[in-house]
């Protein structure tokens, strides 16, 4: 479903402060399948997940989706294959239009947008349904701004929206990470309903060990812009916290050798 | 009454321009500087095919349709060759200047003995009550200003109204969106440098049209008259917005007309009050960096006495 090869994106190239965000990653997700990412900060996983999306170009490899070759196609013509649901409640979402004015935008992602009525009353109506379906009250008030709901009750609605015409691919970026416990958990629930409930391939990128551990038949753990660690079936079903935790500490002591021996070596050659 | 009359009827006009300056300010965050500009080119145009003989409706449609050319080339600056949203409409502006003085041949075109607008509307006037002048509530008016006034109400009606429809139709509420949050309706599949490109084409087919309608009123196009215009536009909406206190849509779109009414009746009683007409830019300039520096000033200064 989802065809990574050899894709590489550095920032600021050609300058001192060149960082190469990704390295060559590598990476086939299979139809249905639903990959927890993680990593430490800045290890490249909101990149990866944009360069999917196509918000920037690849420096080098080569993206498929759906089995179409989409490397050189616009962000907002791969939005046809793909849903997304960003990090900041703020972000998925245009606050000064209603709920309803919000879900009739995403219920024509990857369809033409036409001089017809944006809220049909045949929308009006599937939308007192699903959105019924979050259990969250939200059905009362469709006419409200959208600015107006708390960050989780956005983040939820973004949700519905990114998967309200079934995307080939989902993708979530840290999507619980700006929400209190409570309003996590409960996007986390609509999360996992949502992607069994419609089969959807997705990568979701999270910070939490948890989420990590009980979510997803798949986990890739991201350090420097490579897939350091993939499991999949049995081996993500006995992953424990504890073990990733370790992962972690292993990184983070081979990045200590690392600093280290540069020390070593400036001290000896310079 | 005539005085109350004219700004009214050009308190009207200058609706359209405060429509236009609300779709790039207000819905696309494009603070577009082509509205001089297009302004001027709109009666630039239609006074020139006037001069010729064309019908006046043509002529109008014409003046509006150079005013949508020239926002998609401040459109397609701005997205396809990324320059700055300011300086495209600078640019286009800066050009469009020249550009008057080309359509027109001089700086200066009287339209006060050809057929305009103006002038079909005084003929059916005529027609309709008879004579040239009448009562209205015990004061003389004249029977052209009177169906002048009809007529111009009558486009700012039908503009606004379909303005209204428009947004709220699939292609308008994608516009809206992109002018609110980029990213997301990105991500919804909509290609926001088009949007921009047809919304600052809509914008500027509308100030095109206020200004030709202008020109057929006063009687003259001047390759001077966009001087400050789109200021002029941001002041209306500005009032227009804290009159009706709303981000509703078909409310703000009445306070562009109230606004902008407004504004044009204030300048002119000024004016009849011996306010010099050199200090009328000043003042709009002064009235809108005011009412955008004044709220926050304010909440400082009552943040301020809370913590003392
Ligand atoms: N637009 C950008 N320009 C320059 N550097 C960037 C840009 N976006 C991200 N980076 C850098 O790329 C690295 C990876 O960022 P990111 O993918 O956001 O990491 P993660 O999501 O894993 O925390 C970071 O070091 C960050 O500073
Ligand atoms: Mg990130």
């Amino acid at each position: 479903m989802l065809r990574i090869e050899d894709l590489s994106i550095r920032f600021k190239a050609g300058t001192p402060d060149e960082v190469c965000v990704l390295d060559g990653i590598q990476l086939q997700v299979k139809e249905g399948s639903f990959v927890v990412v993680i990593g430490t900060n800045g290890s490249g996983k909101s990149t990866l997940l944009n360069a999917v999306a196509g918000v920037f170009p690849p420096e080098r490899g080569r993206i498929e989706v759906a089995g179409q070759d989409v490397t050189r196609w616009p962000e907002h013509r791969r939005a046809r294959l793909i849903g997304r649901v960003f990090q900041n409640p703020f972000s998925g979402t245009a606050p000064h239009m209603t709920v309803a004015e919000n879900l009739a935008l995403a219920a024509r992602r990857g369809l033409a947008r036409g001089l017809r009525w944006a809220l049909l009353p045949g929308l009006m109506r599937q939308m007192k349904d699903r959105v019924g379906e979050l259990n969250m009250g939200l059905e009362d008030r469709l006419e409200s701004e959208m600015g107006s709901l708390s960050g989780g009750q956005r983040q939820a609605l973004t949700l519905l929206m990114a998967s309200w015409v079934r995307p080939q691919l989902l993708l979530l970026d840290e999507h619980t990470a700006a929400l209190d416990p409570k309003a996590a958990d409960q996007v986390i629930r609509l999360t996992h309903q949502i992607v069994t409930r419609d089969r959807l391939t997705t990568l979701m990128v999270t910070h939490s060990m948890a989420q990590a551990v009980h979510l997803g038949d798949r986990l890739i753990m991201m350090n420097k812009g490579q897939i350091i660690f993939d499991a999949e079936g049995m081996a993500k079903k006995s992953l424990r916290v504890e073990d990733l935790m370790a992962r972690f500490e292993e990184v983070r002591r081979d990045e200590q050798l690392d600093v280290s021996a540069a020390k070593m070596l400036k001290a000896l050659y310079i | 009454m005539t005085l109350l009359l004219g700004s009214l009827t050009i308190g009207l006009i200058l609706t359209l321009l405060a429509l236009g300056v609300y779709i790039s300010f207000r819905i696309f965050d494009f603070p577009d500087l082509t509205a001089d500009g297009s302004l001027a080119l709109g009666a630039a145009v239609s006074a020139v095919l006037l001069v010729q003989g064309l019908h006046p409706v043509w002529a109008t449609l014409a003046g509006a349709a150079a005013g949508v050319l020239a926002g998609a080339v401040t459109g397609l600056l701005h997205t396809r060759f990324r320059i700055n949203n300011l300086l495209s409409g600078i640019l286009v502006m800066t050009a469009l200047y020249s550009t008057n003085l080309y359509v027109m041949g001089r700086s200066n075109v009287p339209l006060l003995s050809v057929r305009s607008l103006n002038s079909l509307a005084e003929a059916a006037g005529v027609d309709f009550f008879g004579r040239a002048d009448i009562s209205l509530f015990g004061w003389p008016v004249m029977v052209r200003d009177l169906t002048m006034l009809g007529c111009i109400a009558a486009v700012v009606l039908a503009a606004c109204g379909s303005l209204y429809l428009f947004f709220r139709t699939q292609v308008g509420t994608a516009m809206r969106a992109t002018g609110e949050n980029p990213l997301m309706i990105r991500a919804l599949g909509v290609p926001t440098g088009w949007m921009i490109v047809v919304g600052l084409m809509l914008s500027n087919g509308l100030i095109a049209l206020s200004g030709s309608l202008l020109a057929q009123y006063q009687g003259f196009a001047d390759v001077q008259m966009g001087i400050g215009m789109m200021v002029w536009g941001l002041a209306s909406v500005i009032i227009g917005e804290a009159l009706v206190q709303s981000r509703k849509l078909g409310l703000t779109i009445v306070g562009c007309v109230m606004g902008s009414v407004l504004f044009r009746l204030l300048i002119a009683i000024a004016l009849r009050w011996g306010l010099n007409p050199n200090s009328l830019k000043l003042i709009t300039a002064v009235f809108v960096l005011a009412a955008l520096v004044l709220p926050s000033l304010i909440g400082q200064w009552t943040r301020r006495k809370g913590r003392a």
